[in-house]
């Protein structure tokens, strides 16, 4: 569209004129309705809908305050530690910058993990929101990323044996394992070349990745439209005077005043923990980082921040016994289980193959490599959900009492193998974590079957108030 | 190389000690008490910082205990010239390896690692060990390198152990004493005929040293207070800053849902 023949910017008062010049250069005005003002949202958000935000809101939060944190800390072996308590001691503010920084990426964490977990309740992965959820997971997969090379930086001691520990895995991939570790690392151990490059990959490396994937991620949601809590289209209910749907409300201001509100909230839990409880309780900051990274001294107890303590916990859970008794034989049953489901033969016979080369890897590999490989699996099974899910209904208020069991058990073992991912291992423990793991895992293999047979309720034609 | 296997040796054990099953006490500290924190300040330069730097923490920070330069210069710096400059030791890593076998860790925020409680509770537990190198052991840390450095205060301690059958028992007379004290128990076979399996240990004062053993423990509830400050100077102000923030955020939660409801009137 030619400049002259733009409309001139109206109600704006003294900046109509300025915003006028912009908007013939610039799709100003056409951006501010298509994502704010005129995209509509279901009126129906409740709770957890607060979460997306949030997590975009302690994005920005972790960059601001990491620019501040990077102009006074030193990515050197002989330095890190201190540069760490000259920001916390001698820096003006440099404590609360800091505490925002260590507390902001726990509750990244939260707003993530709810965030996903409302996607779960409600269905929002669904189709056409497949590309929407697979962008979200690559977010979830780059903040797991960030929030491991960051911990490094500290450079106390589980900075250190947690790095190490983790770098190892690498060590069990068949074949090129070891010299891929080496290459990760930049040294045999973890050392002073691991920090550079892991704060290079903290700092600018994965951040760029992540504010791309978010930008992606919000273009795709604002393509095919905010789901809600009945899950069911809001599209397919027009007013055909205006053509807007009837039960969407524009975002702004309607959602931008209910978000205020939800960051304020917000912000009151976070600074209860930044100013009254910023270790958490050892929780958030682990009380063994505050001794300075000692290559000689492992300490007895390695345990990973809490977020990523329930994969740790299927890392540890995969042992001998394991792989032998519940893995061989849940890969048997499942080959059988889609071989009797399936009807053409093609898909039968590479179903049988794949099990017959899992079998054969099961009992031959170490165990430590299917621990990497479950551990693997446990994220990345998440982007599969929207075609695992084979529902009639999006929502969990119109499933039936299968997937609300499903769901609910595979909350209870994710929190089982958080907790446990946190303490040192017993045989008990490791019985209740390999337990808690094949909980995790039946959820997401037998939900093609179980979210199909389970009974549903019809949903609403209209969003519904609840 | 021989050095470096030997002290792996050694960190090995001390890593997996017994530190959990000794029952710490809890440390009557408080951060607020600036008298007691000028208390903990002096015997923290005169008988740790001879051996453990405190690199992360510059003398001029003792300001905000009240004091001046000048009390800091003429009481408290000993080991540098300046009050800019920062505790540290003229004892050398090498040097003290060489001499302790472990270089002494550095204290600026050793109580974050170990807690008060921990330390408090450790610096009360020391007793004679005619079998360790410095003549000195540990009830929380078996086989410390460190040796009592408040001993003639505190004056000499011996481990009493004392064989119970049954655990209530055991942990029934623990709970009574003063002191740290932890319970060892053994297989039936190492117990013998008796079956006293349950061993209790304390420590018991033998000679008595220059102070009386409520003025140690303030000595060292002072001396903890003050390393607890230590390891974060700005925790006083940070929790006065947060006061100030929550009353801003609870204007701010007002504000932000009487907007929100004036907005979401019409949405039915």
């Amino acid at each position: 569209m030619a400049a002259a023949e733009k409309q001139a910017v109206t109600g704006a008062g003294p900046f109509n004129g300025l915003l006028t010049w912009i908007d013939q250069r610039f799709p100003l005005v056409e951006t501010w309705r298509s994502h704010l003002s005129e995209y509509y949202a279901p009126k129906n958000f409740n709770f957890w809908y607060y979460f997306g935000s949030l997590a975009l809101f302690v994005l920005v939060i972790q960059i601001v305050t990491g620019i501040f944190l990077t102009m006074n800390y030193k990515p050197d072996a002989a330095q890190a530690f201190a540069s760490v308590e000259y920001i916390m001691r001698e820096v003006p503010w440099g404590w609360w910058i800091r505490y925002m920084h260590s507390t902001g990426a726990s509750f990244f964490f939260v707003c993530v993990y709810l965030h996903m977990f409302r996607a779960m309740l409600y269905g929002s992965y669904r189709k056409p929101r497949e590309l929407l959820w697979i962008f979200g997971m690559l977010i979830f997969l780059c903040l797991m990323a960030e929030a491991f090379f960051g911990y490094l930086l500290p450079w106390g001691q589980m900075s250190y044996w947690g790095a190490q520990v983790i770098v190892n895995l690498f060590d069990a991939i068949p074949v090129i394992g070891p010299d891929l570790a080496i290459w990760i690392r930049g040294d045999f151990v973890v050392s002073d070349a691991t920090l550079n490059r892991f704060f290079a990959y903290h700092v600018i490396a994965v951040p760029l990745a992540l504010l791309a994937l978010v930008v992606a991620h919000l273009l795709a949601l604002h393509e095919v439209g905010s789901s809600n809590p009945d899950g069911i289209e809001i599209k397919k209910s027009m007013d055909p005077s205006t053509g807007r749907p009837l039960d969407g409300i524009p975002f702004h201001p309607y959602y931008t005043v209910k978000d205020a509100f939800g960051v304020v909230v917000f912000l009151i839990v976070f600074s209860i923990v930044v100013f009254f409880a910023p270790e958490a309780g050892g929780y958030f900051l682990e009380y063994n980082n505050f001794i300075p990274a000692d290559p000689l001294k492992t300490p007895s107890h390695i345990a990973p921040v809490w977020y990523f303590t329930p994969y740790y916990s299927i890392l540890r859970a995969t042992t001998d016994e394991f792989v032998l008794w519940a893995l061989a034989p849940g890969v048997v049953a499942f080959a059988l289980l889609i071989i009797w489901s399936v009807k053409s033969s093609a898909p039968r016979i590479a179903v049988g193959v794949t099990a017959i080369v899992l079998l054969l890897g099961l009992l031959t590999l170490d165990a430590k490599v299917w621990g990497v490989v479950l551990m693997g699996a446990s994220v990345m099974i998440f982007f599969f959900l929207p075609w695992l899910d084979r529902s009639s209904v999006r929502s969990i208020r119109y499933k039936g009492p299968i997937s609300k069991s499903a769901i609910a058990l595979f909350v209870i073992a994710f929190f089982v193998l958080g907790y446990l991912g946190t303490e040192s291992v017993t045989g008990g423990r490791t019985l209740a974590a390999q337990i808690g793991t094949t909980v995790y895992f039946l959820f997401f293999f037998l939900m093609p079957w179980y979210s199909k047979m389970d009974t549903t309720r019809p949903e609403p034609q209209r969003v519904t108030w609840k | 190389m021989k050095a470096l296997i030997a002290l792996l040796a050694l960190a090995a054990p001390l890593a997996l000690a017994a530190e959990e099953a000794v029952r710490l006490d809890s440390a009557p500290i408080d951060p607020r008490d600036v008298a007691s924190l000028q208390s903990g300040a002096r015997s923290f330069v005169n008988y740790c910082l001879n051996c453990h730097s405190a690199g992360m923490m510059r003398y001029h920070k003792l300001l905000d205990l009240g004091l001046t330069e000048q009390q800091v210069k003429d009481n408290l710096l000993f080991t540098a010239d300046k009050v800019g400059e920062l505790m540290n030791v003229a004892m050398t890593r090498k040097d003290a390896k060489e001499w302790l076998g472990t270089a002494p860790p550095d204290l600026s925020v050793i109580a974050r690692a170990r807690g008060p409680d921990w330390l408090y509770t450790y610096m009360r537990s020391f007793y004679r060990d005619p079998e360790s190198a410095t003549g000195w052991n540990n009830m929380v840390f078996e086989r410390v390198a460190m040796p009592h450095v408040l001993w003639t205060l505190s004056g000499q301690q011996v481990q009493v152990e004392r064989k119970f059958k049954n655990m209530e028992q055991a942990e029934a007379i623990g709970r009574q004493q003063k002191n740290a004290w932890k319970i060892d128990v053994l297989t039936a076979d190492q117990a013998g005929k008796d079956g006293e399996r349950f061993i209790l240990k304390t420590i018991r004062t033998e000679t008595a040293g220059s102070l009386s053993e409520v003025d140690y423990d303030i000595l060292v509830r002072d001396l903890v207070n003050f390393m607890s400050w230590m390891s974060e100077p700005n925790q006083l102000m940070r929790k006065q800053v947060g006061y100030v923030v929550m009353l801003v955020l609870l204007v701010l939660l007002v504000l932000t849902y009487l907007l929100y409801k004036e907005f979401w009137k019409d949405v039915h």
